[in-house]
C-alpha cells in the first residue's frame, strides 16, 4: 500500500510542480519537489520501498517532462542510492542529512542533466549554465527542503506507525 | 331673599363665561395665558419622554447590536462572494480580449486552420524551455504542427498525448529556425538560449542588417509555414575576422505571460532528410 500511495501522490505533485513551482524561477532555476520528496522519503528510518518510490516518481517525471527518461531515472537513483548511504552514517541528524543529500544530490541531478542536453548537440555554456541554472535551482531546493522533509516525516510516520511494546 | 342665585342663572352664567373665552380664544387673545399656563406642562412633558426613550433605548440595544452584528456578517458575505465575482469576471475579460486578438489572427491567416489551446504548466526541467498545453491528439494535434499567437510565432509541438502536448518554444536552447529579415530579405537562424535570449546566427557579411529590422520565418527546411513573425533585431554584431555577423532579438511574444495558444492543424512539417545526399543523413 504505501508503494501504491505513491502513485498518486507523485502525479499530483507532479500537477503542482509544473503548475506552480516551475513558473516560480530565480534567474532560470527552478525548485524539483519531486526530486526532495524522494531525498525526504529515502531518509525515513522506516521506509523500505525508497527504490520504488524514486522509479514511480522518475516515471511521473518522464511523462511530463521533455528530458529524456532514462536520465531521469538515473539521476533518481543515485539520489535514493546517496540518501541510503548517508541515512546510515548521519541517523541522529536527519535534517542535516537532508540538506546534505540535497545540496549533493541537486548538484547532481542537474550536471548530468546539463551534461546530457550538451552530448545531444544542445548548446548550454557551462559558465552561464552554473551560474543561471544549477546554482539558483540549488539555493531554492535548500530552501524548501526542511519543509518538505516535515512534511514526509509526517507522512512515513502515519504510513509506518511505531510499534509499541506491550 | 337669599343671596344665592338660582340653579338655572348659574348654569348661564358659566355657560356664557366659557362661550366668552372659547371665543376669546378663538380670537387669540387669550395665547400669552395659554403660553405661562402650558409651558410647565410641557416642559415635564418633554423631560418625562426623554427619559423613557433612554430606557426604551437601553433595554432594546442588545438585540439592535446582534441584528446589526447580522446584517454586518450578511453584508461581508455578499461583499465577498461580489469581489469573487467581479475577479471572475475580469478573468473572462481577459480570456475574451486574448480570444478576439487570435482570431484577428486566423482571420488574417486564412489559409491555416487552428485549434485554440490554453497553456496549463510549463516542462519542470529548468534547462528547457517547453509549455504544456490542454489539447492533444484527440484535438487532432500531431508532432511537428507550429504553435503561434495573435503575436507571432511560440514554437511548435514536440510530444503530444491524448489531452495535452509538449510545445517547444523558440526561446529553447535546442531551437533553431531558418528565418528571414525584412526589409533586407537576408536569410539568418535563429537560435534559443538558456537565457531565454534569441540570438541570430549565420547573417552574411554583406548583408545590411539594423536594430528594428523584423525577423519572420522564412520556410526554409519546412518546418515552420513562411511569413510568420517572430521579433525584432534590437542588436547586431559584425566582425571583419568573422565569417558571419550575429544578432540579438527581441520576440514579440511574452513568453511569460502566455495563457491561449493556436496550433496551426493544417501544417504538416516536411522531412527533407530523403532529399539530403547520404553523407549529411
Amino acid at each position: 500500500m504505501p508503494t501504491l500511495l505513491a502513485v498518486p501522490l507523485f502525479l499530483l505533485l507532479t500537477i503542482f510542480q509544473s503548475a506552480v513551482v516551475s513558473r516560480m524561477t530565480l534567474l532560470q532555476g527552478a525548485a524539483d519537489l519531486i526530486l526532495l520528496v524522494v531525498i525526504a522519503w529515502a531518509l525515513q528510518e522506516r521506509v523500505k520501498n525508497a527504490w520504488w518510490w524514486a522509479v514511480i516518481a522518475a516515471l511521473t517525471m518522464a511523462y511530463i517532462s521533455a528530458i529524456n527518461g532514462v536520465v531521469v531515472l538515473l539521476s533518481y537513483l543515485t539520489v535514493t542510492g546517496l540518501a541510503l548511504w548517508l541515512r546510515r552514517r548521519v541517523w541522529q541528524l536527519p535534517i542535516l542529512a537532508m540538506l546534505a543529500v540535497t545540496f549533493i544530490g541537486s548538484l547532481l541531478v542537474y550536471m548530468g542533466t546539463a551534461a546530457y542536453l550538451r552530448l545531444t548537440g544542445t548548446p548550454l555554456p557551462i559558465f552561464d549554465t552554473f551560474s543561471l541554472i544549477i546554482l539558483p535551482s540549488m539555493i531554492l531546493n535548500l530552501l524548501l527542503a526542511i519543509p518538505v522533509y516535515a512534511l514526509v516525516k509526517d507522512l512515513a510516520e502515519w504510513l509506518y506507525p511505531e510499534e509499541m511494546e506491550i | 331673599m337669599s343671596n344665592r342665585l338660582p340653579r338655572s342663572w348659574r348654569t348661564i352664567v358659566i355657560a356664557l363665561i366659557s362661550i366668552g373665552l372659547v371665543l376669546l380664544a378663538a380670537g387669540g387673545y387669550l395665547t400669552p395665558l395659554t403660553k405661562i399656563a402650558f409651558s410647565p406642562v410641557i416642559a415635564a412633558q418633554t423631560w418625562l419622554s426623554d427619559r423613557y426613550l433612554a430606557i426604551q433605548s437601553l433595554l432594546n440595544a442588545p438585540r439592535d447590536v446582534t441584528e446589526l452584528m447580522q446584517r454586518n456578517a450578511e453584508l461581508e458575505s455578499e461583499v465577498a462572494s461580489l469581489q469573487s465575482q467581479v475577479i471572475e469576471l475580469q478573468q473572462q475579460l481577459t480570456e475574451y480580449q486574448i480570444l478576439s486578438s487570435l482570431l484577428d489572427f486566423a482571420r488574417a491567416y486564412p489559409e491555416y486552420e487552428y485549434v485554440g489551446a490554453s497553456v496549463i504548466g510549463r516542462d519542470p526541467s529548468p534547462f528547457l524551455q517547453y509549455v504544456i498545453i490542454n489539447r492533444g491528439s484527440d484535438d487532432g494535434l500531431r508532432r511537428g504542427m507550429p504553435v503561434v499567437t495573435q503575436n507571432g510565432l511560440v514554437g511548435r509541438i514536440s510530444r503530444v498525448t491524448a489531452a495535452a502536448a509538449n510545445v517547444q518554444l523558440i526561446t529553447d536552447p535546442a531551437m533553431k529556425i531558418n528565418v528571414r529579415l525584412q526589409p533586407s530579405r537576408e536569410r539568418a537562424v535563429l537560435t534559443g538560449s538558456i537565457t531565454g535570449d534569441l540570438v541570430l546566427d549565420f547573417i552574411p557579411q554583406s548583408a545590411t542588417v539594423n536594430p528594428g529590422d523584423l525577423v519572420l520565418t522564412s520556410g526554409f527546411g519546412g518546418n515552420y509555414p513562411p511569413n510568420i513573425l517572430i521579433g525584432q533585431v534590437t542588436g547586431v554584431r559584425s566582425q571583419d575576422f568573422d565569417l558571419f555577423q550575429s544578432g540579438s532579438v527581441q520576440p514579440v511574444v511574452d513568453f511569460e505571460q502566455l495563457e491561449i495558444v493556436l496550433v496551426i492543424a493544417n501544417f504538416q512539417p516536411i522531412d527533407i532528410e530523403p532529399l539530403l545526399p547520404t553523407e549529411y543523413r
